[in-house]
């Protein structure tokens, strides 16, 4: 049972964050919902690269007495997670920039009254 | 091995390298004048056409090419990236290339006056690389960074008239959208790589067994690349983005969405195209069920698209949701295509799907470059503000009618060859499916004969009695798409032989695919 804790945390923080993306009204927590669905991912591919007990998957500071391969945790999936966490945060900031001239441009951050394209 | 062999061998790696350093030196070169930087950015494109070019040309001789990134030999397994080009892929490929070409052109004159023009080109040079990644990529997370690239590309291009709210809330609407739709790709990816140990489209493809996981993967994929291409439930951010971005960008945008399209393709004929035939419960085979629910979702999308082009008042806007019912014919060929999958005219279907990718962005593309124009001599949107510009713009007027006729599929125009073969094919599976189509392929002739009307026919408006034809650089690109229009249109078979057939042929034979990699190592 306890080996799937982490994976019941993925599905929990990708629900919080489609919720806060789907029913709130504010543009910033629109954005920390797409962020904590972001964190989730990122979890859920670190999770997937785990070993128990295994060390960092550096290959040129291996501590004295590890097994190669088998006593480090995969390197693919972390340097997928770097990779995503590098694109999280330029979406981030594109997100938030967007935000905040919107909100000069209409005075609020209610979506509610953001629907100038609604026809 | 002479010099062409080694630039053919090298080309997929210099597809993207050269755009992508291109964009980057694109703020470095706008320092020196504006004249420079337009020509920089052609040079840019016509280097990488050139290898899209020799590319295609070695493709479709010699079928499927690798090129590795990182090891070449399988002691270090996974450290290293595919690309790998097929006829499918290098289709796609030419396409982004003739719409960039286009839209570059068409943004000589078009942005002249705007300012931060140095940071347009970047962008759009990005984008092109994004799209040309996406399209190139035999590696599926690499098939994700490209495909977030692109999300932030074209938001940064759809907000570009930052100082119109509008803008500003269309790409809001499309990052979200794209955020979210590329976290789940995301997901997929890692569903996959837990379950195969692999992320190399053709080994995950080599040993895919279709457990529970794998319905779960497919779903997404599929949902998630059919939203970024602008099938109905998740096509609200398409004629918003396509509407409120400047026109002169929409078409590379527009290669953007097609790459989707493109995914969603070689995720079902490629990455599942061993398991298609697998039965599910009620012995109904997994290509019928995914081909009659991509069907379904692409007949909706044609009656939106064409019903809400009926009723929209603004000129890109309208256009918009025309491009959505087009995104509604192609995914109507590739479902029929993959629900009868193995008889003739499921082939046909295919070929006229892949055939329509071509005419649609040529077509919606070329209603875009004319709206443009209207908006660049008006500067109005709203089609109750504009009326009588056939006087004033004759050859502008002229490439409307081409673009209307050839989007609702009239003869001699290419987008009658293509839904001609969509009709024949999807009518032998079933006649409904094929007379909602024609159907609302009238439909939207009806709506865009009323644009031409307002637009440029009715009385002259005393605000636009001194209007002049657009620039020169906007008519040279309508008129190299109209030309291809009419020469797509007279003469279709020399495309399907050439173009069309690899490519389908391509998507049919997926052991090919999966071959290349796993056995011509």
């Amino acid at each position: 049972m306890i080996e799937y804790i982490p994976f019941i945390a993925v599905v929990t923080m990708i629900f919080i964050g489609l919720y806060a993306v789907l029913f709130r009204r504010n543009l910033i927590k629109i954005v920390i919902g797409i962020t904590i669905i972001e964190s989730g991912v990122n979890l859920f591919l670190i999770i997937l690269g785990y070993r128990e007990g295994g060390v960092a998957p550096i290959f040129t500071s291996l501590p004295a007495g590890t097994t190669y391969p088998a006593g480090m945790v995969l390197p693919v999936p972390q340097a997928l997670t770097l990779t995503s966490i590098v694109i999280g945060v330029a979406v981030l900031a594109l997100m938030l920039s967007l935000v905040m001239h919107i909100y000069r441009k209409y005075g609020t951050l209610d979506v509610r009254k953001i629907r100038r394209l609604k026809e | 091995m002479n010099n062409i062999d080694v630039l053919i061998e090298q080309s997929p790696a210099l597809i993207i390298a050269i755009p992508l350093l291109g964009a980057f030196l694109m703020p470095l070169v706008s320092r020196i004048n504006s004249t420079v930087r337009n020509i920089f950015g052609l040079l840019v494109l016509c280097l990488t056409g050139f290898f899209v070019g020799m590319l295609a040309s070695d493709v479709l001789a010699n079928g499927p090419r690798l090129y590795i990134f990182g090891a070449k030999d399988l002691a270090v397994p996974m450290v290293r990236i595919l690309f790998e080009v097929d006829s499918m892929s290098i289709f796609m490929a030419l396409i982004t290339m003739v719409l960039a070409f286009i839209a570059m052109i068409y943004s000589w004159s078009f942005m002249k006056d705007h300012d931060g023009l140095d940071k347009y080109y970047t962008l759009v040079l990005l984008l092109i690389t994004s799209t040309l990644g996406m399209e190139l990529t035999g590696d599926i997370f690499n098939f994700f960074v490209f495909l977030e690239i692109s999300c932030i590309a074209s938001c940064a291009l759809i907000a570009f008239w930052i100082s119109e709210g509008e803008a500003l809330e269309a790409a809001f609407k499309y990052i979200v959208v794209s955020a979210i739709g590329a976290l789940f790709v995301l997901f997929a990816i890692g569903m996959l790589y837990a379950q195969y140990n692999a992320l190399n489209i053709a080994t995950l493809a080599n040993v895919l067994k279709y457990t529970f996981l794998d319905k779960i993967i497919l779903v997404l994929l599929v949902v998630v690349l059919g939203m970024k291409a602008g099938l109905v439930p998740m096509h609200m951010w398409l004629p918003d983005s396509y509407g409120r971005a400047p026109p002169s960008v929409t078409l590379i945008i527009m290669g953007a969405t097609l790459a989707s399209f493109y995914g969603v393709v070689r995720v079902i004929f490629t990455l599942y195209g061993n398991v298609l035939s697998t039965t599910m419960r009620f012995s109904i085979p997994l290509n019928v069920l995914v081909g009659w629910i991509l069907i379904t979702l692409a007949i909706i999308s044609i009656i939106v698209g064409v019903a809400m082009a009926l009723i929209q008042s603004d000129l890109m806007r309208l256009i918009g949701f025309s491009a959505v019912a087009e995104v509604g014919y192609m995914f109507l060929a590739i479902g029929a295509g993959i629900a009868a999958l193995g008889t003739p005219y499921a082939t046909t279907a295919l070929h006229g799907g892949i055939l329509h990718l071509l005419n649609d962005a040529l077509d919606i593309g070329l209603l875009f470059l004319v709206a443009g124009a209207v908006y660049y001599v008006t500067k109005k949107r709203s089609l109750d503000d504009i009326s009588g510009l056939a006087r004033n713009m004759k050859y502008t007027t002229v490439f409307f009618i081409i673009g209307l006729l050839a989007v609702a599929g009239m003869p001699p125009l290419n987008g009658f060859a293509s839904k001609f073969l969509i009709y024949e094919s999807v009518y032998q599976l079933n006649p409904i499916l094929s007379i909602v189509a024609i159907l609302c392929s009238i439909l939207m002739l009806a709506v865009f004969v009323k644009v031409f009307y307002a637009v440029f026919m009715g009385p002259e408006l005393p605000a636009f009695k001194n209007v002049t034809e657009a620039p020169k650089s906007m008519l040279l690109a309508m008129g190299l798409v109209a030309a291809l229009a009419i020469f797509i249109g007279l003469f279709p078979n020399l495309v399907i032989d050439a173009l069309v057939k690899p490519a389908a042929d391509a998507l049919l034979n997926h052991a090919q695919y999966i071959g290349t990699v796993v056995g011509g190592i």
